[in-house]
């Protein structure tokens, strides 16, 4: 077997040093009616070849978004992600490394998070950064349950614009924790006050911008609002790309932000995994979550970066930690810091207006189709649309013809009436003039 | 030695950050300028420069490359860090997940589009089910922890579910931080459980703290000592008898895999890990990936979503109204971490049943090879037999000058990365060393001479030498207590 070094000569040799016959009987600890006799009903090894096949045979099975036009957003976006990214990432010495336990031997990985820690809070505005998380969603879990602590109360306000799984995941770890959940209903009609449920027991009110609609928002009246109320603002992101044009929750006055970045670097991957993005206020830093990388220097003066702050975790803390979270999207977060690198300041503020502007023309186009209304009078890549029938059978019908359409909001929301014939759209960089044209006339047939 | 001008020695070449070399005009990407429109911004617009700095894509890879070289890997090298399962990443795992209709599938695509990726996670779960001998599992947790997290959340919920509010959940002292912080996580308070002098959980201590409010025993098995826990099946009747759920955790399956169900050993919950058992990069932190097993009493109470397969073929449950399960609720965005399920099922199926079982024998016999060349020299802290990971203290050491980490580090100057230390708590001084079943007698050896050589120096009295270790590396010792005193996380100008 190709990944098994030991030949049985070698096995001979060692169970002889060992001073025991065979295998079996280092395994005497085990109760000895738990110990398999023979190997489970699976199949036996395969090579590469077989693997190949099988695993080929089931992508066969799909319909590549690569392959047809796509317009699917709602929380993972498709975007083009350079050449070099993906041979960096699969260097062996990034991908095949641990945690940087060691700092001698794993300057590579802390200087890269130094890096991204830099970038996010950049982007974002923010102070400070974590060296990420698992996801968006459960980044905005530990942003809530880290405003819960700051603040030491324990009502959490949630926006209808929240991406429904966040709301769930959110809603989730707040019933565990005894973390009172207000959520309100899906606003996708964009008429939601949230100060009316601020008041003086709230920790923190989470929202999202662009809203899961695609509406762009100022929030600077609801921070100041919160501020007032000594509630702390979270404000969560679900597309990177969006912050290379709109004004960073950091200048809207956001005490953290929640965001998701897999639109820089990362693979659709069918949802996962990606990479969670957490920035926050420097005050709040050794309430902070997850790992975080500082500068220091060694014994010869030289500057290097360590694992720091260590003392909010688990692996110090045990259950008085900031969180339960070890492992977390190191691998991610690299792709993310060299697609932001390769872009640069210019590029990253490029890719963002062409991703604007390509939406634009798209909702324009689509708004000319008879039956649809664009929802929407703001939005960055994505936007809703009203449709004449409910966007679930619009979207297989779409298919049908060899076009991943757009979201309906049904797939979220089943239970509400009111969202049936509402759709997602999103455009990027990657969106041509032939994928709309393509779209439009579709829309106009199967509608 | 006499210093370079540049501070280079040859391969290693200094590299400052991205934020001292670029600037606000070069790109890396080629993009066309964008159509002219009306904006729709609604004036929220970003003022003013954000302060990314731009390089050409030469200088991009450069600077990664040459940072990728200051890393160890277990592409690069024996990497025995205990606990951590670090085994060789197979490259076919990389190229799977790559595939056209799997990485790049969008979460959100008609069912009717994805029915290759439902069948490959279903798939993977029929083949995690078979190897733990359970009948159930929650696929969406997104490593370990979040694993742990999971599987107390539906041990709550099903005690609840019950109007059987319990509070309590035993942890043994030798548990992983991430134990504790996960049931702390999930509301409840945590309760140590003492380890008995041969390295297990002390039973009558554990009987004792079995109660009507205790929700669920959190155990390591093999555990963090590197041993079988003999009364495994005495603990499962002792927990299941006080109304309690055992949780098992899976991170060092390793040692079991294909030779031992933790379904035959009276477990309700095991969260396993993707990145450690079943080969999936470690990625310097992560992705993982920790799917839940689930006995009988707790699967309906898994978290959304998961797979199901009818006759209109595989279909995602989404919603709580969707089926007559209960689940508790949900734990991740989408549908859990399925680039890691691909790299984990093209291994899964290139080792098959059979290399499974080879795969825990020689993971185990590797980790008996070390203790049984090493303890003339260490001190091992357990009567053997090991399981996949051999635990010394620092016993050895006493009177030497040289403490568990000068002589890991002294390690790092022999070409190794060291081994877990000062894990697990209970024997002083710890060093953890796991080899895994991908290394070779050969490499073995070698690691196994510069322990000796390295004992032989300790015990010399070459203190001075630990101390100044390692010297040969990219970095020498970094001050941690200053980083941590006056924390500097982000570049500025």
């Amino acid at each position: 077997m190709r990944y098994l070094p030991l030949t049985d000569d070698d096995r001979r040799q060692m169970l002889a040093a060992i001073g025991v016959a065979t295998v079996d009987e280092l395994f005497r600890d085990v109760p000895a009616a738990a110990r398999l006799p023979a190997p489970v009903d699976l199949p036996r090894h395969a090579g590469e070849c077989a693997v190949e096949r099988t695993l080929g045979a089931m992508a066969r099975k799909n319909l590549s978004p690569s392959e047809v036009p796509c317009f699917l957003g709602a929380g993972i976006y498709r975007h083009h992600v350079p050449a070099a990214v993906d041979h960096l990432i699969q260097r062996g010495e990034f991908l095949t490394a641990y945690t940087p336990y060691q700092p001698e031997v794993s300057q590579g990985t802390l200087q890269y998070l130094f890096e991204f820690q830099t970038q996010v809070a950049m982007i974002t505005g923010m102070e400070v950064a974590n060296a990420s998380m698992y996801d968006g969603a459960t980044v905005c879990a530990e942003a809530v349950m880290m405003a819960a602590r700051v603040s030491r109360r324990n009502r959490v306000v949630v926006s209808g614009g929240l991406h429904p799984h966040y709301l769930d995941v959110v809603r989730t770890y707040a019933r565990f924790l005894g973390l009172d959940c207000v959520d309100l209903p899906p606003d996708w009609a964009g008429d939601e006050d949230l100060a009316p449920s601020i008041d003086g027991a709230t920790a923190c009110v989470a929202v999202q911008n662009p809203d899961f609609y695609g509406r762009v928002h100022d929030y600077s009246a609801l921070a100041q609002r919160c501020q007032e109320a000594g509630a702390l603002l979270v404000v969560t992101v679900t597309e990177p790309v969006s912050l290379g044009l709109l004004k960073p929750p950091g200048e809207m006055g956001a005490d953290i932000v929640a965001a998701e970045g897999q639109g820089l670097g990362g693979a659709p991957s069918f949802g996962g995994p990606t990479v969670g993005l957490m920035a926050a206020r420097n005050k709040f830093v050794r309430q902070l979550p997850g790992r975080l990388v500082g500068e220091t220097v060694d014994v010869d003066g030289r500057r290097g970066y360590v694992l720091t702050l260590s003392t909010r975790e688990q692996h110090i803390r045990r259950e008085k930690a900031t969180s339960n979270i070890c492992t977390n999207s190191g691998l991610c977060a690299l792709a993310f810091t060299i697609h932001l690198t390769l872009l640069g300041e210019h590029g990253f503020r490029q890719l963002a207006q062409l991703n604007h502007a390509t939406a634009v023309s798209l909702a324009d186009r689509l708004a000319k189709v008879p039956g649809i209304e664009v929802l929407n009078e703001t939005y960055f890549n994505e936007f809703t649309l009203r449709l004449p029938k409910p966007g679930a059978g619009v979207v297989e019908a779409l298919a049908e013809r060899g076009i991943l359409g757009g979201v309906p909001v049904s797939r979220f929301h089943p239970e509400r009436e009111e969202v049936r014939n509402l759709m997602l759209v999103a455009a990027s960089e990657l969106t041509t003039e032939d994928d709309a044209a393509a779209f439009a006339d579709a829309l106009e047939e199967v509608l | 030695m006499a210093e370079t001008a540049s501070g280079n020695k040859a391969l290693f070449v200094e590299e400052p950050l991205i934020f001292e070399q670029g600037d606000d005009a070069t790109s890396g990407v080629d993009l066309p300028a964008p159509p002219t429109v009306k904006n729709r911004l609604g004036g929220l617009e970003r003022e003013g420069r954000i302060g990314l700095p731009g390089l050409a894509e030469p200088e991009v890879v450069r600077h990664y490359l040459r940072l990728s070289q200051r890393n160890y890997s277990i592409d690069g090298g024996f990497y025995p860090l205990g606990s951590c399962t670090m085994k060789y990443n197979p490259r076919l795992n990389e190229k799977m997940a790559r595939l056209k209709g799997l990485g790049d599938l969008h979460p959100l695509q008609p069912m009717s589009t994805v029915q290759g990726a439902l069948e490959l996670i279903d798939t993977l779960a029929h083949w995690l089910k078979v190897l733990t001998g359970m009948p159930a599992v929650a696929m969406t947790p997104a490593a370990g922890a979040h694993g742990e997290l999971t599987g107390l959340m539906t041990i709550r919920a099903a005690h609840e579910d019950r109007g059987d509010a319990r509070k309590r959940v035993l942890v043994p002292e030798s548990a992983h931080g991430t134990n504790p912080a996960s049931a702390a996580a999930c509301g409840y308070e945590v309760d140590p459980v003492p380890a008995n002098d041969r390295g297990r959980v002390d039973l009558a201590a554990l009987k004792a703290k079995l109660g009507p409010d205790v929700a669920a025993l959190m155990l390591t098995n093999p555990n963090t000592c590197g041993l079988f826990e003999t009364d495994i099946l005495e603990i499962a009747a002792a927990v299941h008898g006080a109304g309690a759920y055992f949780y098992c955790d899976g991170a060092n399956l390793n040692a079991i895999v294909g030779r031992v169900r933790p379904g035959d050993l009276g477990i309700d919950c095991m969260h396993m890990n993707l990145h450690k058992t079943f080969s999936t990069p470690h990625g310097g932190g992560g992705p993982g990936s920790g799917p839940v097993v689930l006995s009988a009493p707790l699967a309906p109470f898994a978290p959304l979503p998961y797979v199901v397969h009818g006759a209109e073929g595989f279909r995602l449950v989404e919603h709580y109204t969707e089926s007559d399960a209960k689940p508790f609720g949900r734990v991740k965005g989408f549908h859990g971490q399925f680039g890691v399920f691909v790299r984990a099922l093209a291994y899964m199926m290139s080792m098959g049943a059979d290399g499974l079982r080879q795969v825990a024998e020689d993971a185990v016999l590797n980790a008996n090879y070390l203790l049984a060349r090493l303890s003339g020299d260490l001190t091992p802290s357990f009567e053997g037999p090991c399981m996949h990971e051999a635990l010394f203290d620092d016993r050895f050491l006493k009177d030497t000058g040289v403490s568990t980490l000068d002589f890991a580090k002294a390690l790092i100057d022999e070409g190794f990365h060291p081994m877990t230390m000062y894990f697990p708590l209970v024997v002083h001084g710890a060093m953890l060393m796991e080899p895994t079943e991908t290394e070779s007698k050969g490499t073995l050896d070698a690691y196994i001479a510069s322990v000796k050589a390295l004992a032989a120096r300790a015990k010399a009295g070459e203190a001075d030498y630990f101390h100044q270790a390692p010297v040969h590396s990219p970095r020498r010792r970094l001050d941690e207590t200053a980083a941590a005193r006056k924390p500097v996380l982000r570049w500025a100008k």
